[in-house]
C-alpha cells in the first residue's frame, strides 16, 4: 500500500515533464510522419494519402541517371560536411580532453581550464559565426596578413562563404560537444591501468591505442552522436557561413517550409530522421550508451 | 609516466593553447570591432573608437526593433528558466524511485536532445497549423493562430532545455546522501517538510545551475525557434536575419550586447551559487536550532 502510494507520487512528479515531451516532441514527430504522406497544393495541405512529398523530393532522379539529381547531391554534400566536421572535432576534442584528463594534475586547474573552454559555449551561435567575418572576409585579417607578408597578391575568395568557412565554423561551434563526454570517460579511467601498461613496456602510442582509446570509447560515441546529429540537421550555420549558397538537408526542409509546402518539408524531415537514426544505431552498436550516463 | 611527461606535456599544452585562441580569437574580434568609429566598417583596422553602433542598436534606426525582440527573448528565457527548474527537479525526484515509464521518459528526453532541431521545429509548427485549421473549420471565423511566443515557442524551447535539466538532476542525485532524508523522517518530518527543509537546501546550488542552463539555452536558441515562434522574432532570429542584410558594425554591437547579457546572467548565477554554498558551510549543522 505504502509502496504503491510512493510509486504513484513518483509517477505524478514525472508526469509534467512527460506531458511537455508528449505535446511538443512525440506528437509533433508523429504528425511529421503522417503529414509527409499527405497531398498538397500551393496554398494548403490536403489530408489525403499521397506520396507527392516524396516523389517531388526525388523528382528526376531516375531520369538523370547516371548523374546525381539535386536532392542526392545535397545529401552527399551534407554527409561530406558532416564527415569532415566529425573527423576534425573528434581529433581536436580527443586531444584537448586527453590533455585535461591526463596532463593537468590539479583538480582546480582542471576546473579552471574546462570552464575556459565552456565560456564561449554561452555566446549565441550566430555571434560566434559572424565573428569569423572580420577575419576571413575579402579585406579580413587573414587576407591582409597574407598579402602583408607577400604570400598572395589577390585576396583569397574561398576563405568566406565557402565549404571551408562552413566546416571551420562548425568545428568552432561544436568541438566542445566532443570534449565534455570524452573528458568524462577519461577521468574515470583508473590511472593504475596506464602505469601498468608502462611497466609492461608499452610505448606511449601503444598505451594510447590499446588502453586509453578503448576505455574512452563511450565518450567518443556520445560526442560523435551529438556532433553528427547537429550537423546533419543544421541549416543555420551552413546558411550563414555558406553565404546562403550551399544546400544542405536542413536547408531543404527550411526552404520547403518557407514555401508553405508542409508535406514536402515533412517528407524531407522523415528522410533526414531515417538517416540520423541509421547513423546513431550504428554508433550505439559499438557501446551501450545508457550505461555511461 | 613522469620521465616522459615533459615533451608530450608541452606539445599538448601548446595544442590546448591554440584551441583556446581559436575559440576566443574571433569572438574578441567582434567585441572590439563593435566599438568602431562612425566611419568604421566590418573589418580591421579600427576607424576610430566610439559607442555609435550601440546607440544605433538602441534607437532602432536602420535595423529591426531590437528593443522589442530583446524584451521578448528575456521574457521567454525567464519563463523557460522557471519551468525547466520546476519540471526537472520534480522529474529528478521521481527518477530516484522506479515508476512505470521511467525508461521510456529517459529515452524520450535523450531523443529530444539529439533530434535535429529542424525536425522538432517543423513538427511543432505542423501541430499548431493543424490545430488552427481545425479551430477555423469548427467555425471560429476570427481565429488567427494559437502559435506564439508562449505556446509553440515555449514548447519548442522546453524540448531543448528539459533534457539538460534532467541529466543535471541525475548527476545531483547520484551523489546525494539519502541518510539525511531518513534522519528527517525519523524525526517526524512529512515528505514535504523533508523536501523543503532538507533536500532542497542541499541541492539548491545545482538547481540554480539548472536555471542558468535553462535561461542561456533559451536566450541563444535559434534553430528550434525558427518555425515555432509565430509572427514575432526573438533576438537570435533577428540577429540571423541581419547577417544577410546588414553591412555595418551595428550587428557586432548587437552581438556584443547579447553576449554581455549571457555573461551577466552567468555571473549572477555563479554569485548566487557561491553564496548558497558558503551559507551551507556556515549553517552546516542545525543541531539545537529546531526547525519550525
Amino acid at each position: 500500500m505504502m509502496q504503491g502510494r510512493k510509486t504513484f507520487v513518483a509517477w505524478l512528479q514525472a508526469a509534467p515533464m512527460m506531458v511537455v515531451f508528449s505535446v511538443f516532441f512525440l506528437l509533433p514527430l508523429l504528425l511529421v510522419t503522417i503529414v509527409s504522406a499527405w497531398d498538397y497544393n500551393e496554398y494548403e495541405m490536403i489530408p489525403a494519402f499521397s506520396l507527392r512529398g516524396y516523389s517531388d523530393t526525388f523528382e528526376g532522379c531516375i531520369a538523370d541517371l547516371p548523374n546525381l539529381c539535386t536532392i542526392l547531391k545535397t545529401y552527399l554534400k551534407t554527409l561530406k560536411l558532416c564527415l569532415l566536421t566529425w573527423c576534425l572535432t573528434l581529433l581536436i576534442g580527443f586531444t584537448v580532453a586527453y590533455f585535461l584528463a591526463f596532463h593537468v594534475r590539479s583538480k582546480t586547474w582542471q576546473i579552471v581550464l574546462t570552464l575556459l573552454c565552456t565560456i564561449p559555449f554561452w555566446t549565441s551561435n550566430v555571434i560566434r559565426m559572424i565573428a569569423w567575418i572580420p577575419l576571413l572576409g575579402r579585406n579580413g585579417l587573414v587576407n591582409r596578413g597574407l598579402e602583408g607578408v607577400g604570400l598572395i597578391r589577390q585576396p583569397l575568395e574561398w576563405l568566406l562563404f565557402s565549404e571551408f568557412s562552413v566546416v571551420l565554423a562548425l568545428v568552432h561551434l561544436f568541438t566542445f560537444f566532443m570534449v565534455v563526454p570524452i573528458f568524462n570517460s577519461m577521468i574515470r579511467i583508473d590511472k593504475r591501468l596506464i602505469e601498468a601498461a608502462y611497466d609492461a613496456g608499452a610505448t606511449g602510442w601503444q598505451t594510447l591505442v590499446n588502453v586509453v582509446i578503448p576505455l574512452a570509447k563511450p565518450g567518443i560515441v556520445i560526442g560523435s552522436i551529438f556532433v553528427i546529429t547537429i550537423v546533419m540537421g543544421d541549416f543555420v550555420t551552413i546558411g550563414v557561413m555558406g553565404g546562403q549558397q550551399i544546400a544542405s538537408a536542413g536547408k531543404i526542409i527550411e526552404t520547403r517550409l518557407n514555401a508553405l509546402q508542409f508535406p514536402a518539408a515533412a517528407a524531407n524531415a522523415v528522410i533526414l530522421l531515417g538517416i540520423t537514426i541509421l547513423i546513431i544505431s550504428a554508433l550505439t552498436r559499438i557501446v551501450d550508451v545508457r550505461k555511461e550516463l | 609516466m613522469n620521465e616522459k611527461r615533459s615533451r608530450s606535456f608541452y606539445l599538448l599544452a601548446a595544442f590546448f593553447t591554440a584551441y583556446v585562441l581559436f575559440l576566443y580569437g574571433p569572438m574578441f574580434a567582434i567585441y572590439i570591432l563593435s566599438f568602431q568609429g562612425p566611419d568604421g566598417g566590418l573589418t580591421f583596422p579600427m576607424n576610430g573608437v566610439s559607442l555609435v553602433w550601440f546607440g544605433k542598436v538602441f534607437s532602432g534606426s536602420g535595423i529591426v526593433d531590437i528593443a522589442a525582440a530583446f524584451r521578448r527573448s528575456l521574457q521567454l528565457g525567464l519563463v523557460v528558466m522557471v519551468l525547466t527548474v520546476v519540471l526537472s527537479v520534480s522529474a529528478g525526484l521521481a527518477f530516484r524511485r522506479s515508476f512505470r515509464g521511467a525508461t521510456f521518459l529517459f529515452y524520450v528526453a535523450i531523443a529530444s536532445l539529439i533530434m535535429p532541431s529542424i525536425i522538432t521545429s517543423l513538427g511543432i509548427a505542423l501541430e499548431f497549423r493543424l490545430l488552427d485549421d481545425f479551430v477555423i473549420k469548427s467555425g471560429a471565423t476570427d481565429w488567427t493562430t494559437a502559435m506564439g511566443l508562449f505556446t509553440s515557442g515555449l514548447g519548442a524551447h522546453l524540448t531543448w532545455t528539459l533534457p539538460f535539466g534532467l541529466l543535471i538532476m541525475f548527476a545531483i542525485f547520484n551523489r546525494f546522501d539519502s541518510r539525511l532524508e531518513e534522519a528527517a523522517r525519523d524525526l517526524g518530518a512529512t515528505p514535504w517538510q523533508t523536501f523543503w527543509h532538507v533536500v532542497l537546501p542541499i541541492i539548491l546550488p545545482s538547481v540554480v545551475g539548472i536555471g542558468l542552463f535553462g535561461f542561456t539555452l533559451s536566450w541563444d536558441e535559434l534553430a528550434r525557434s525558427s518555425q515555432t515562434i509565430g509572427p514575432v522574432n526573438t533576438l537570435p532570429l533577428d540577429l540571423q536575419g541581419l547577417t544577410t542584410t546588414v553591412t555595418k558594425p551595428d550587428i557586432y554591437a548587437l552581438g556584443t550586447l547579447t553576449s554581455a547579457v549571457s555573461f551577466l546572467v552567468i555571473f549572477l548565477a555563479l554569485v548566487v551559487i557561491l553564496v548558497l554554498q558558503a551559507r551551507q558551510r556556515r549553517h552546516g549543522s542545525d543541531a539545537g536550532k529546531g526547525l519550525v
